[in-house]
Formats: structure tokens, sequence, C-alpha cells
């Protein structure tokens, strides 16, 4: 279930009266339906899924998560080598 | 594109890949409910990197792969009525119903459209208001906001040429129907992200209470479901069973309030027959009486239509993880992607369809594909 | 009645300013005539077509003969980087390029929906025009059906097309052999991706164009840096998975790829995150693939780097000898993937 992508609103509009967007996905742009994020404006990142955005992306969250990943393993590096070889299909 | 480029990122990978390998001491069957995971997980080759002790078990959240043949055998009669427009996701065209797919609907002459999102089904029923729209409003939580507004739009712009044959499922009671079973084997779940960005996953501390259960929250990315592996690992070999958010940058723990509203309007809950399984307690939505006039069931004569599920598909069991696709006696045989007896062989991300796949390739005790020559890749 | 010559009549209703097709451009009289004087030989203008005769005739050639044809069907007609015209032309040209053949002549028929505006025909002939010209061949013959209106999509186009293969070249699907290198002329997806952002229902805006050009160029001057060169084939309907996975089959090998070898534009990536595709499986209509052996594989992708149509060109991957008729992809966290062989149309998907 559910594809949905991060897009980032260029624009905010009224079309029939319902609260709409142009949000642009790495460039490529489409109109959103914004009705259920009435607090989105133009510049924040959108998870957007048939055509409507559900949910605003938290970048300080997504960074922070991402500073976990990075931070994984450190403590094995300082002690040695970690016991499994990384990564490799088999 | 921000937010995708950075979730795929090889090295970060590679780490979450090797927390996992330290951390897993015996087996454990994880299962992604969300068939947009299961997705992810073949399209990046994420089951290849995992140790051995993880199987990932590839859930019922494909709409495609649980609407009934009843309800596909309703869509295709409407969608075959002379002056109607049927509306569908792209990914509704291939599933077979008792004589064919919607292709082969629209190759006898119905008007089948593939639409993105709803409310272009209602913008053609504005353009054309001498014809019937009929919309195929599948899938789960995360869609049914969007189907719900294409309602409340065509209701606030008086359109009577307007209907839904509606079939949404709910994964709350999907996920409770897998743990309640007695074959159930699933020791942990991977929730699907963006479902609880809709709905919140205020009612998972419950379930993995009752049933003893890891419940991680994930999100779609190679890293993000490597992250929710590694939790749910963490969580199976520590014997703990809390509920965790792994997708905290678009997942909070109420969810979408503006969109649980419209939901709540428009739709109220019903028992639903999830294909391969059976009938499911409170398992969907259908429309309230008030939207009624929406409903594409109540306006076309399609209530006579009763259909049986081909009797040799499994594709039940292998939803509910107790039966791996390659251990049905129709695999491969009467049942191929070119001619499917049940969904999972023709969905994308359809467990079958998946190993079918694989099959000349993969070792199918292990899942893996065999080892083949590096790529010269120059830079 | 005497002073009535029925030659020097003249219908009073102005033939030639018709906005739009009808049934009589295609009945083999006046209008036919009139179609052929006034819009198809100006553009195409060539001795061999000037002659209208039932046949055109033209002097011998050196080489085996290579010959093809296709029917072009797409929808909408004219569409970002292009329209039906140059693509009939440059998919025809393309066929009898990476057969190895040195493209000619062409013919050219139409199947015209009744209603089509005579301005679109004009404009689909005169990009045809070009393309042959850019192409450097000539269209020698053709003809002309109308449809009525409800039995086609506007204009439909068949091309079929003569090439001359040299001496001691031979390329087919059956030759790729282990070890050899996997190269794409340049960045892929870009046409299909082109065509559904104008499809009705689907449309965002997008600054992606078509990708449709003629390769013959490109692969002479593959050919003439690197005469080993075992394969070629451009990926046009099922993309560059269906062109790969129909080498392994035919040639019995695994062909294993890298995605972050794969040349792909940022926006035409985003589009496929968007709709849920995968690049490999959208059409390409500009592109080649070919199989070299490894040792020719930087000469290869060096001479294609000097032609405009190969600037990107790139080594993909490697054929290999396990997991016979299979395409396995390394994904970019590392893990693999088969690559499997479209089924039919590419739809956009919400799971």
């Amino acid at each position: 279930m559910c594809l949905a992508v991060p897009g980032q609103v260029l624009s905010v509009f009224e079309a029939d009266g319902a609260r709409m967007g142009k949000v642009s996905f790495g460039g490529v742009v489409k109109d959103v339906c914004l009705a259920y994020l009435p607090d989105i404006s133009v510049g924040d990142y959108t998870i957007v899924h048939v055509g409507f955005a559900l949910s605003k992306i938290d970048e300080a969250t997504a960074l922070e998560t991402l500073r976990t990943f990075a931070d994984l393993g450190l403590l094995d590096e300082e002690f040695g080598p970690p016991p499994a070889p990384a990564g490799a299909a088999p | 594109m921000k937010y995708l480029t950075e979730f795929r990122d090889g090295e970060l990978a590679r780490k979450l890949v090797a927390e996992i390998r330290s951390a897993v001491t015996r087996s454990w069957a994880i299962m992604e409910v969300c068939g947009g995971q299961t997705h992810s997980i073949i399209r990046n080759g994420i089951d290849q990197l995992l140790p051995p002790e993880v199987e990932l078990v590839h859930g019922p959240g494909c709409p495609v792969c649980v609407t009934p043949v009843e309800l596909i055998d309703k869509a295709h009669a409407i969608a075959a009525a002379p002056g109607v427009i049927f509306c569908s996701f792209g990914d509704m065209l291939r599933v077979p119903g008792t004589a064919g797919d919607l292709f082969q609907v629209k190759g006898r002459g119905g008007d089948v459209r593939v639409v993105y999102s709803p409310l272009d089904a209602v913008k053609l029923a504005r353009e054309n208001p001498t014809r019937e729209v009929v919309f195929f409003g599948i899938g789960f939580e995360t869609t049914a906001p969007a189907n719900a507004m294409a309602v409340v739009q065509a209701q606030r712009l008086g359109l009577s040429n307007f209907s839904v044959l509606v079939s949404h499922v709910l994964v709350p009671p999907a996920i409770e129907a897998i743990l309640g079973s007695p074959a159930n084997r699933v020791q942990a779940f991977l929730a699907a992200g963006h479902v609880c960005c809709v709905m919140g996953y205020h009612q998972y501390p419950a379930l993995a209470e009752r049933f003893r259960v890891p419940i991680v929250v994930t999100g779609f990315e190679p890293l993000d479901l490597l992250d929710g592996i590694r939790r749910a690992v963490l969580q199976l070999e520590a014997g703990t069973a809390t509920v965790e958010n792994a997708y905290p940058r678009v997942v909070t723990f109420e969810g979408n309030r503006p969109a649980q509203a419209v939901l709540a309007d428009v739709f109220e809950e019903t028992d639903r027959a999830w294909r391969g399984i059976g009938v499911i307690p409170r398992s969907g939505w259908r429309l309230r009486a008030a939207y009624r006039a929406f409903d594409a069931e109540a306006r076309f004569d399609v209530s006579g239509i009763r259909s049986v599920e081909p009797a040799a598909c499994r594709s039940g069991e292998v939803l509910r993880g107790t039966l791996k696709p390659h251990q049905c006696a129709a695999f491969g045989k009467e049942c191929t992607p070119r001619a499917p007896l049940g969904a999972t062989m023709v969905s994308s991300e359809g467990a079958c369809a998946a190993y079918y796949n694989y099959g000349r390739l993969v070792d199918l005790g292990t899942g893996r594909i065999g080892s083949a020559g590096a790529v010269a890749c120059p830079a | 009645m005497s002073g009535v010559n029925p030659d020097n009549w003249t219908c009073p209703l102005p033939l030639r300013d018709y906005p739009n097709v009808v049934l009589g451009h295609g009945g083999g009289g006046k209008l036919s005539a009139e179609l052929v004087e006034h819009l198809f030989l100006p553009a195409f203008r060539n001795d061999a077509l000037a002659a209208l005769g039932d046949a055109a005739i033209v002097p011998p050639v050196a080489g085996r003969l290579a010959l093809t044809t296709d029917c072009y069907v797409v929808r909408p007609l004219f569409f970002p980087g292009g329209c039906i015209g140059d693509l009939a032309v440059n998919g025809t040209v393309n066929d009898l390029a990476v057969s190895g053949a040195r493209p000619l002549y062409l013919t050219a028929g139409f199947i015209l929906e009744e209603g089509l505006p005579l301005a679109a025909l004009g404009d689909i002939v005169a990009r045809m025009a070009a393309a042959a010209r850019a192409a450097g061949v000539a269209i020698v013959t053709g003809d002309t059906k109308v449809v009525e209106r409800g039995h086609g999509d506007g204009c439909f186009v068949t091309t079929a097309g003569v090439g001359a293969v040299p001496d001691g070249l031979t390329l087919g699907p059956e030759r790729a052999r282990p070890g050899d290198a996997v190269v794409v002329s340049g960045a892929i997806g870009n046409h299909g991706i082109a065509i559904m952002s104008v499809r009705e229902g689907l449309e965002f805006e997008t600054i992606i164009a078509s990708d449709t050009a003629p390769l013959n160029g490109l692969v002479n001057e593959m050919l003439a840096a690197c005469p080993n060169v075992r394969v070629m084939r451009d990926p046009t309907r099922g993309g560059v998975a269906a062109t790969l996975n129909e080498i392994a089959g035919r040639s019995k090998v695994g062909i294993e790829i890298d995605e972050a070898c794969l040349p792909i534009d940022p926006q035409v990536w985003a589009a496929c995150e968007l709709l849920g595709l995968d690049p490999l499986m959208v059409a390409n209509e500009g592109k080649l693939v070919a199989v070299v052996p490894p040792s020719d594989a930087d000469r290869l992708v060096a001479a294609m780097r000097e032609h405009p149509f190969g600037a990107r060109a790139a080594v993909i991957g490697t054929v290999s000898d396990q997991h016979a008729g299979m395409v396995v992809a390394r994904t970019a966290v590392g893990g693999r993937r088969v690559v499997t062989l479209p089924v039919g149309e590419q739809l956009p998907r919400i799971c």
C-alpha cells in the first residue's frame, strides 16, 4: 500500500473551495490537495500520496535520525573491528 | 530528491546491516505489513543483505492483493456498463477477476481510465455531465483520506454523476487477525509508516501488549526499513514487546487529525472480506448513510454478483505468512504472472510474483540470489 | 453546352483550403493528389519520390541489405521534444543502425483519421523531413489512407527502411559472452516520462523532453572505434530492462548491472519515484545498449562520448556465466534484485 513521496510546497492556492498547492518533487511539479495540512506553507516539505499532502516532514527529526545511523558502530570501531563483514551479499 | 536520497545511502545501510548481524542470535520471523514496503525491500534487495536468521514475511498490506474477487467482478460489471467512465489507480488494471482483468473489459469496449488521484475522477465527472463516472476506491488508511475528499468534493459541487466503488481495508484488524490465528508464526511487525502518518499509532500499544509482539512504525526507504528491522530484532533478542516509531520525521502518535475528522464524517466501520483470507470483522470502511448517494454499489445493480475464488489459489495462507509461495501446488504451473490465479501473483509487490520472478535464480530454501561476477563500474 | 470545357471547370469549394482531413484525402482522386503535390513532395523532395511511380527505384547498394518496418502510434501526437513524425523516422533509422546497417531509404505510410487538422499533418510531415535529413536518409515512397472519425487516433505512421550492412559485420542479441561489458549510450527513460507528463489524467510539469534522435552517426563512430561490438539494441518499449532480458535470454547468459552506474536525469528519476515506475522499464527513443568484449569497453565508451548522442555513455554492467537468462541489478544500498521483463504497459501505481 501507499506509495508516498516527499515534495516541497512551491505555492498555495484555492480551487473549488479546497486548499491546493503546487508541489515540486525534485523539479517535477504537480497540483496537490493541501486540505489535510492547514498549517503547511510555502517552502515546507510534505509526504504526498495520490495527490494529497498527508504529513509535514520534520527536518530536525530527519537529521537526527540520519545522525543516529551515522553514529552506529562507532563504539565497535573504537574497540576493534565489528564481528561480521558488513554489507556484503552472500 | 531531499528526504529520499539521504535515506538510500549505501554507507549508512552497511552500518545498519552490521548492527542487525551483530545483534541477531537466533531465527526471527518479522512481517512487514505493507505492500509498499515489500516492494521497496525487493526493489532495493534488502532481503539479500540480511543475515539468514532474519526472515521477512510479506504481509497482507497490498490493497491490490486483498480486494476480493467478488468486488473485482462488480467493478468489471460497472466498467462494462454503457455510458460509464470507470476510473482506477493503475495498480488494479491487471488484477484478475472471474473473467479477465480491466484491460480486457477495456478491450471489449469499456471506458476504463487510469487516474493519479481520485480528484482527477471528480474532474472527469464535471467535464462529462452526461456520463456516469465511477471511481474504484481501493486502499488502506493512507488512501482513504483522498477518496473521502473526492466524495466530499463531489457533494460540494453537486455532482450527481459521480460515485465510488468503496473497498477500504484497515491495518490494525488485519494484524489482530494474523496474531490471533493458531498458525501464526510472525514474531514482530513493521507497521506501515504511511498508514500511521494518517492514523497515528495509538492503536498499537494495546496489540503489542496483548500479543507480546514488538511493533515498529517503519518508513519506506532502505535506511528506514533496515532501521525498522534492526529495532525489531533488538526487541526480539531482548524479549521486549513495545511500540517504537522509526519514522518520526513523518509519523506522529496522533496522526493527521484533520484527515481523521473527514474520514469519520464520510466512512463507518464494516466487516470486510479479504481476498484469500476471508471476512475480518470491522476491518473496513464503507460510506455513511449521508453519502450513500455516491455509493456505486447502490447506484449500479451489482448486488446479484456472487463470485468464488479459484480453489487452487492459496494466497490467503501466503498473505498470513503461513505458506511460502513456492510451496503452493499451483505455483509456476496453473499460476504465473501472465495467467495469475490470485492477486499475489500479479501485483508488483505480491509475494508470489516476487518469488516467481526470483525463482529460477534464488535458492528457495534461503531466498537468496546466487552469486555472479562483480560489476565493473568506472567512475 | 459547347462553351463548357470540363477540364477548366473548377469546383466553387476551395478544396485546398480544407482545414481538416476528410475522407477524400485518402480516396486516390484529386484531394489525394493535392496532398501529395503540396504536402509530401515539397517536404520529402528527392528524385526517387519525384518519379511518383508505383514503386521507388533506387541504385544498387554494396553489402547485404537490411530491411525493417515499424508502426508508430502515440498519444498525444505532439509531445515535449518531438512528435509522431520524427519518432517514425528515427525509430526505423535506429532499427537499421543497431543492426549494423547504414540506413539509406525509408517508406512512409499514413493512416489519417477524418478531422485531423491539415496543419497538424503538415507539421508532422515537416518534422519527418527534417529528421530524415538529419539522419541522411531519403523517404522515397509512401501511401495515405483516411479512416472515419473515431476509427483512428488522429494519425498512425508506418515506416519501412532499407539499409546496407558492410561485409564482415555481424551483430545480434545472441552474441553476448560471459565477461563482456554492457554499455548504454546515455540517460534512460526520458521518452516515456515525457509522454506521461502530457497524458490525460497524469499531467505534471517538467522540463523532461523525449530523447528521440537518429543513432546511425553514433553507431558509425562506435563501429569505427570498436569493430568487435557484439550486440547493439535500441531499448524502446519495455526500456533497458526488456532489452537486457532479451540479450540474456538469446545469448543464454546472465547480465549483472549496477544501478549506481545508470545515467538517469534527476527529473526522470523524480517522476519515476512519483509514479512508482522503474526507470529501467521506461521507454527510450534515442538510446542504445551495446555489449562488447571487456578489453574494448573503455575505447568504445570514449568514442561514444565524442558524439553528441553518446555524451553520457557508460558501462552499466557485465555479462556473467551465472543465472543464465536473467538480469540482476546491484542496488544503491548494496542489495541485489532481479530485473524482470515488463509484462505490459507501464502503469503508475499507488502501492
